[in-house]
């Protein structure tokens, strides 16, 4: 008997296990098909979750009611705050994940979900009926239906690993890749591009001289990604991480075998990431530079297997042998996997649409790298995003579409529906116009009723942020009521404090403002029992108002032009005097409001305003 | 739709009288802060108020200001309409000031369409609003792009790019903040940043208002081909010697600039070297550039002389011109003509006053005949200029401002990225990825 599901996930990544953990817990049956249940949740290149902009991705998933934070927090290695001595909207945590325990905490929580089941099966075909998805083919012709299907297939699509000249066909691991999912996907209609990552050697820790490296400890202060948890770990008993820099000779070795490298050799067809570069990439590229940084990270605690970022390549194995031992402290390193380049099929993201479900095929969905990402906090996020939507979808309720201006997850998916991408893209700090407002410390206050609407965030966690939300209002108002007495005893507390007196008397928030004075001095003067998290954000919202009020100003304006959505029917060749270019990029990108119309590039202001008139004469009659 | 728009709603220097329209829920409050006699929030709906424009203790102009509130209105928005009467440096001087005090200056049809959208106007006439829309923006685009090829987009696109540099290496101290190659920009680096930044700003600022990059006025190419008395024209209207008037054919091969007034209407003169078919190679380099010019100008004087008779050159310089806004002169008048009869053409010569008043006539005339008259635009965007460089001013103002309270760089940022946003304005480059290239281009960053 064939089996039916209600929703199907193809690949058990960081996209698939939160699309598989979201569906089932929004109480769809769910099935969660991956070549290696050993693998789920693998780690296959850093040894990291988190780091500037994607810390913050990672805190807004757990808003949203994901997992990856919690898994995190409960593996970790090490952890940090990055940029914590510049503003609140720039720090981001990044923590060292071991990886080893990391996928085996995700599949125990994936375990504990009763509508979720998981299988070990190879894809490569899906079940199509007008224009609706109806199920899978796996690679010994069983067919499984379903009511929707969430492909997150990472790297796996036609993947090929690529080693100096040799070419391998095969994912990570040496796992086995999917040979037809890709063209079966080309034929209902994708377009497929062909993209390229890699990764740097993996180094047994024993054979290195760490003493003759700089070492890089942890943070003196407990973190955790998750709103809900408290801090595990011993601050005092972290990993340290190394760093490690190239040198002249490494240099020498690459310039003289470059031609063997993958890349240079022309064994590559795929685009790879600026972001991620190899490093005979770095040398061509920046040959005026006479070393580049390293770093040398544990992988897990469970052996000692470690992790050289930096140093990915795609040089043959005796080259790359002999570039690690050029390195100070490495001489007699021995290299335990090597580096590899792998390329893989993706779809084009703008026949997607901002649910991330496929313009093509109905309750088709897609998340992670076959949507042109890289990174998994960028493909978890859209698993997450993908699983809510599916879910929603099958019970006739409209997607969850996050706004530029709420999350740094709706940033990204935007950018893919909207601009595509022709290389994996990555989340940066710079890629969020409203970053003010998409800080790490208020991912729950911006996103956690979206993830109690949606069933994902219990009553309890949905009570501790109303408490949270009222307790700021209180101390809010406290500090804007409270007076600052001007006597001899606050005299005497900023004189010891080495800060100016106020000539005259103002309220703490005005105090607040002024660049020494923090809120933890306000305790000096008024009663301030609540967390540290409360606190926080009365003081970001006082300290920065001037500058939030600017953000929120420019987010009003982008709200307007949000609101204004465009029917899904229109027919863009009845829109007269549209450039030709915006003609085009309108048809095939079909923007849903005119905000994202005014994103795609080639579509001109005078498009816009041509386009605006034309909605109200044909749709405005009933205004 | 919330902002208020504004622009000159008559024929620039056609007629005593202008007006600046404004439409929006500010229009009457950003007026009131300039207008001196009385309180114009309070004035009634549809009356003319009389006063004076003030700005910055500076009295601008005499002018009767009409108020009108919404509904009953062009657009159902409030509207204002300023009548002055004094020349175009002056209508153009408020409309800056207008928008330096928060207007937008509309996109060409823009009143129209907010009529539209408003519910002013009924549906049959939505298509010709689209065409309007298309049509002007269409023009005003072209003329942007010509106004903008000289010398101020390039001194714009470097006070960008040295901006894009300031922004890409924070985006990279914040993106990558264990990269050690890319220098961390502090408060203190960005402070002297800033300051160089602003000073070249203001430079450029002092220089449009001098009037030295951004001309008010009307562009005139003299073109013709050597020796038919282009710089003695230019000269007896200028009334200085500033060409080198010679008669060897050839001499004069630099542009030579200069201004008159005829009318209250401003003409800026670009003579140029003769168009001549030459083997000479710099010379052609001057043929090249008359050519270019004739393009950019928007009016050309086409120059023939009288006392010989067309030859393929003229013919060429004429066909050239064709499609352009232009006066045939046939100079030389003063002795029996030779040359054939052209069609449309004005004689005159350059001997006397006497000999060059046709000619001046004809610009006049040529002016009110409203072939040019869509250039207007080539006015306003000068004052669109000149308030968005303004604007980027106050951004990096407050940038120094806020450095004294020791705001964090990442938050300064937003201001400085808004200030190469408005330079990009002026330029019209709005590529949104310019960011992510650069930071890219000059720093080796990754995993």
């Amino acid at each position: 008997m064939i089996k039916m599901y209600d929703i199907i996930v193809v690949g058990g990544g960081h996209a698939g296990c939160e699309a598989a953990y979201a569906a089932s817990k929004m109480g769809k049956k769910t099935l969660l098909v991956t070549a290696n249940i050993n693998n789920i949740a693998d780690m296959p290149c850093n040894p990291s979750i988190g780091g500037t902009a994607k810390g913050i991705v990672v805190r807004e998933i757990d808003a949203l009611g994901g997992i990856m934070g919690k898994v995190a927090d409960s593996s970790l290695l090490q952890i940090k705050m990055l940029n914590s001595k510049k503003g609140p909207a720039v720090r981001s945590l990044r923590a060292q994940a071991d990886k080893k325990v990391y996928p085996q905490k995700m599949l125990g929580v994936l375990k504990a979900n009763k509508n979720l089941e998981i299988k070990e099966a190879m894809v490569e075909d899906l079940i199509v009926e007008d224009n609706k998805i109806k199920g899978i083919v796996l690679s010994t012709f069983e067919k499984i239906l379903s009511k929707a299907v969430i492909l997150t297939t990472g790297t796996y699509l036609k993947a090929k690993i690529l080693i100096g000249s040799s070419k391998t066909a095969g994912g990570p691991h040496g796992e086995k890749e999917s040979k037809n999912l890709s063209d079966n996907l080309r034929f209902l209609g994708f377009e497929i591009q062909r993209l390229k990552t890699g990764t740097p050697p993996r180094i047994d820790k024993n054979s290195v001289d760490l003493s003759r490296l700089q070492e890089e400890k942890g943070d003196d202060k407990y973190y955790t990604f998750s709103f809900d948890n408290k801090p595990t770990y011993d601050k005092d008993q972290q990993e340290s991480c190394y760093l490690v820099y190239t040198n002249a000779k490494t240099h020498e070795i690459i310039n003289q075998n470059l031609e063997k490298s993958s890349m240079y050799g022309g064994y590559v067809e795929g685009v790879g990431p600026r972001y991620c570069p190899s490093i005979e990439d770095k040398i061509v590229r920046f040959s005026d530079k006479n070393r580049h940084q390293l770093f040398f990270e544990p992988e897990t605690a469970l052996n000692d297997e470690w992790y050289l970022q930096g140093f990915s390549t795609s040089m043959p194995i005796d080259i790359q042998e002999k570039m690690v031992h050029s390195l100070e402290g490495f001489e007699h390193a021995k290299i335990l996997k090597n580096a590899y380049a792998i390329e893989y099929d993706a779809i084009n993201p703008l026949q997607l649409k901002s649910s991330l479900e496929t313009k093509i095929v109905e309750n088709l969905f897609t998340a992670g790298q076959i949507n042109g990402t890289s990174g998994y906090e960028e493909a978890a996020c859209q698993g997450l995003i993908a699983g809510i939507n599916a879910a929603l979808k099958l019970d006739n309720k409209k997607p969850l579409v996050l706004k530029r201006n709420e999350a740094y997850i709706g940033v990204l998916i935007d950018d893919l529906v909207t601009k595509g991408t022709k290389e994996p893209y990555r989340l940066l700090t710079s890629r969020a116009e409203y970053r003010l407002i998409l800080r790490g410390d208020n991912a729950d206050l911006r996103l956690r009723k979206y993830g109690y609407e949606v069933g994902l965030i219990n009553e309890k966690q949905y009570a501790n942020l109303k408490l949270k939300e009222e307790q700021i209002k209180q101390v809010t108002e406290k500090l804007l009521t409270t007076n600052l007495k001007i006597n001899a005893k606050t005299q005497k507390i900023f004189l010891e404090n080495n800060i100016d007196l106020p000539s005259r008397s103002e309220n703490l928030a005005q105090l607040l403002k002024r660049p020494e004075i923090n809120i933890e001095f306000l305790k000096n003067f008024i009663d301030l029992n609540y967390t540290s998290e409360v606190l926080e954000q009365v003081e970001i919202a006082i300290k920065y108002e001037g500058y939030i009020n600017k953000t929120n100003k420019e987010v009003e304006k982008l709200l307007n032009l949000e609101d204004k959505q465009i029917p899904e029917d229109i027919d863009y060749d009845k829109v007269s005097n549209l450039a030709t270019e915006a003609r085009g990029k309108l048809k095939q990108v079909k923007p849903v409001t005119i905000a994202q119309a005014t994103r795609i590039s080639g579509v001109n202001p005078a498009d816009i305003a041509v386009l605006t008139v034309y909605l109200k004469k044909e749709y405005g009659k009933n205004e | 739709m919330n902002d208020t728009i504004c622009a000159i709603s008559t024929a620039l220097g056609v007629g005593a009288i202008s007006i600046i329209r404004l439409s929006g829920q500010d229009a009457i409050t950003i007026v009131n802060k300039i207008f001196k006699s009385k309180d114009l929030t309070r004035a009634a709906s549809h009356t003319i108020n009389y006063g004076y424009i003030e700005y910055e203790k500076q009295t601008i102009d005499e002018v009767l200001v009409t108020i009108m509130k919404a509904p009953k209105t062009y657009t159902k928005e409030d509207i204002v309409e300023i009548n002055c009467h004094g020349s175009i440096a002056t209508v153009n001087k408020i409309l800056e000031i207008l928008l330096t005090l928060g207007c937008r200056l509309a996109e060409g049809g823009e009143f129209t369409k907010r009529a539209f959208l408003n519910g002013r106007i009924d549906l049959v006439q939505a298509e010709a609003v689209s065409d309007l829309i298309a049509s002007t923006t269409e023009a005003s685009r072209n003329l942007s792009l010509n106004s903008i090829k000289g010398n101020l987009s390039k001194i714009i696109k470097e006070l960008r790019q040295e901006i894009l540099e300031v922004l890409a290496n924070i985006a990279v101290n914040i993106d990558y903040p264990e990269y050690e190659d890319a220098e961390e920009i502090t408060i203190d680096l960005l402070k002297t940043k800033n300051e160089h930044i602003l000073k070249k700003l203001k430079e450029i600022l002092n220089t449009a208002k001098d009037g030295k990059i951004i001309k008010d006025g009307i562009n005139v190419a003299l073109i013709g081909k050597p020796n038919v008395g282009k710089s003695s024209i230019l000269n007896r209207l200028l009334d200085e010697n500033k060409a080198i008037v010679t008669n060897v054919a050839g001499t004069t091969r630099d542009i030579v600039e200069g201004s008159i007034t005829i009318k209250g209407i401003k003409f800026n003169f670009i003579d140029t070297a003769g168009i001549r078919q030459t083997t000479d190679e710099i010379e052609k380099i001057g043929v090249d550039k008359s050519k270019e010019i004739s393009k950019i100008a928007d009016l050309v004087i086409c120059v023939l002389n009288g006392q010989e008779k067309l030859s393929d050159e003229d013919k060429e310089i004429l066909s050239i011109t064709k499609n352009t806004p232009r006066i045939i002169f046939v100079n030389k008048n003063d002795k029996p003509l030779k040359i054939d009869k052209v069609t449309s053409a004005i004689y005159g010569n350059t001997l006397t006053e006497e000999g060059i008043k046709p000619l001046k006539e004809q610009m006049i005339k040529e002016f009110n005949l409203n072939k040019i008259n869509t250039q207007d635009f080539t006015y306003v965007s000068n004052a669109r200029q000149i308030a968005l460089l303004k604007k980027c001013q106050q951004k990096l103002e407050n940038i120094s401002k806020q450095i004294e309270k020791q705001t964090p760089v990442d938050m300064l940022e937003i201001d400085l990225k808004q200030a190469y946003d408005l330079l990009g304005e002026i330029t019209g480059e709005t590529y949104k990825d310019e960011l992510i290239d650069e930071l890219f281009k000059n720093f080796c960053l990754g995993k």
